[in-house]
């Protein structure tokens, strides 16, 4: 069953149209990877799902359709969006913007989830009452991942994670991306440039090509295809 | 010696209101980002509400209260009306409706209340303590204090140690980023206009009290020695605004008592104090200096 289905979405940015019809879904339990060069779309895509810009054509999360709800809405069903430039806030401290991940959940497991993400990423702990601004470029992606997470979201968008940081970096994250999928069935569209790590990830792929799906299939399908790593994916 | 310290009292009881009007500056800036002029013009209308509640028979800080509550909804239908449409745009559009509504506020002040001077009772009882030395410092300075104290404390614990605090925070850091949060951003751009008017309603009617009497021109050059205490505090701090009131209060104070070179020398000071801040210290005494790493 698909948790996400976008189905002919078309819009962009006042006059200019970047999507162009996209037709795209993700399973529950999966991973989805947007690959494509820029300009291609791919972060319309996901600012499409989050509702931050207005689109046509539907999009459903968990069979009910989202077109046309603001971010904050969006966000509170269960869609955590981690943006490109991670969104850190930079003046707050580590650990507060930790607790804005959490900013709406009622619940009294707050601090456990806050223990529970220091652990998996320590140099979060030892730093959570430095200024978020500070940090490293990967430190503040493991940031936003754990931010992300603190809203125990149902689906998370990636937008290049791996923009900026260095490749030892960015294969560390995927790693945690990937167990973050198998331990926990997170479900996960990630939009990448670097497709070889994201289709390793992925269990289904897209490629997209001037605002539409020019190509989709299994990952590991497309990252074996000869023709189409010529063409789109340049490995 | 003794006048020296009467002096430096003074320069307290003014720079108690300089502070609290800086405070209303900051909160406003801290999540708008841009400094609002009219907050005097705005503070001066419920100044004029407060004492219009006491020519009823209202009791002074009953009016006080109630001209508050007035500044908290009238601060955020102005937010809701004028600024949120400029949202996205060049931050200059919304400077600019703050000058209008410098004059369009002061105008409408006098248009409803009159120019002749009125006069507004205090809640602070009337005299002076004796200090040690021998100098002396008026009840209603040390009530202005307390106030501003108290005023400080409150908005501090409540940006910092309550959820709504942190959503107001979030929203100043990064309006986009705190909205993917789920954080109703437009509301808390809302709240933060309708406590800075609120934090005006009080300044203005504490100052109007301390004053013989006022005009619609109570709050004009108290906007200038707000502004330097604003930007002296670095734009951003609550006690760095507070504190850096009470240092423009006292620094005009001394001026008028020691430097006689003009009459009207002292509203240099505040002038010269922005000048040299953003010459040498850009992001004052107490601003942090925002560090970004990519």
């Amino acid at each position: 069953m698909s948790l996400l289905e976008l189905d002919a979405v078309a819009g962009g940015y006042g006059q200019v149209q970047v999507l162009h019809g996209i037709d795209l879904s993700v399973d529950q339990g999966n991973v989805a990877v947007v690959l494509g060069a820029n300009g291609a779309g791919k972060t319309t895509t996901l600012r499409a799902i989050s509702g931050i810009i207005r689109v046509t054509g539907d999009i459903r999360f968990d069979g009910a359709s989202i077109v046309g709800r603001g971010p904050e809405a969006v966000s509170r069903l269960g869609i955590a969006h981690v943006p490109q430039g991670r969104g850190t806030f930079s003046e707050l401290s580590v650990e507060e913007n930790l607790r804005i991940g959490a900013i709406n959940r009622r619940d009294n497991a707050i601090d456990r989830d806050l223990a529970r993400w220091y652990e998996v990423f320590p140099r979060l702990g030892e730093r959570r009452q430095q200024e978020a601004g500070s940090m490293s470029g990967g430190e503040q992606q493991m940031l936003a991942l754990a931010r992300a997470m603190m809203a125990r979201p149902r689906l998370l968008l990636l937008d290049e994670p791996s923009l900026g940081l260095a490749p030892l970096v960015t294969r560390e994250f995927f790693a945690q991306l990937g167990e973050l999928n198998r331990e926990e069935g997170m479900s996960i569209l990630v939009v990448e440039q670097n497709a070889n790590l994201a289709l390793d990830l992925g269990h289904w792929g897209y490629v997209l090509e001037a605002g539409q799906i020019a190509v989709q299939g299994p990952a590991e399908q497309l990252h074996d295809d000869e023709a189409v790593r010529k063409a789109y994916l340049g490995f | 010696m003794e006048l020296f310290i009467e002096q430096v009292m003074n320069g307290i009881g003014n720079g108690v209101v300089y502070g609290s009007v800086a405070l209303a500056l900051v909160l406003i800036f801290r999540t708008t980002k841009v400094l609002n002029f009219a907050q005097g013009e705005m503070a001066l209308f419920s100044t004029y509400l407060t004492w219009q509640l006491t020519e009823w028979g209202l009791g002074v800080v009953g009016a006080i209260v109630i001209s508050m509550l007035f500044a908290f909804v009238a601060g955020a239908a102005i937010q809701w009306t004028l600024i949120r449409p400029m949202e996205g745009r060049s931050p200059l559009n919304v400077v600019i409706i703050t000058l209008g509504l410098f004059l369009g506020i002061n105008s409408l002040a006098q248009l409803f209340f009159g120019v002749d001077p009125q006069f507004m009772p205090s809640p602070f009882p009337e005299g002076s303590i004796s200090l040690v030395s021998g100098a002396r410092v008026q009840k209603d300075t040390i009530g202005l204090m307390l106030v501003l104290l108290v005023e400080c404390l409150a908005l501090w614990l409540l940006l910092n140690r309550t959820r709504l605090g942190l959503k107001l925070r979030a929203v100043a850091g990064d309006p986009d980023s705190a909205r993917l949060h789920g954080i109703n951003a437009g509301r808390m751009l809302m709240l933060g206009w309708a406590m800075a008017a609120a934090i005006g309603a009080l300044a203005g009617s504490l100052v109007a009290a301390n004053r013989t009497g006022f005009d619609a021109t109570l709050m004009q050059i108290i906007l200038v020695y707000a502004l330097a205490a604003t930007a002296l505090g670095g734009f951003d701090s609550i006690w760095g605004a507070v504190i850096c009131g009470l240092i423009v209060g006292i620094a005009d104070a001394l001026t008028i008592q020691y430097v006689d070179a003009l009459d009207g020398i002292e509203v240099v000071v505040p002038l010269g104090l922005i000048l040299v801040v953003l010459v040498v210290l850009p992001t004052g005494l107490f601003g942090k200096r925002t560090v970004e790493r990519v």
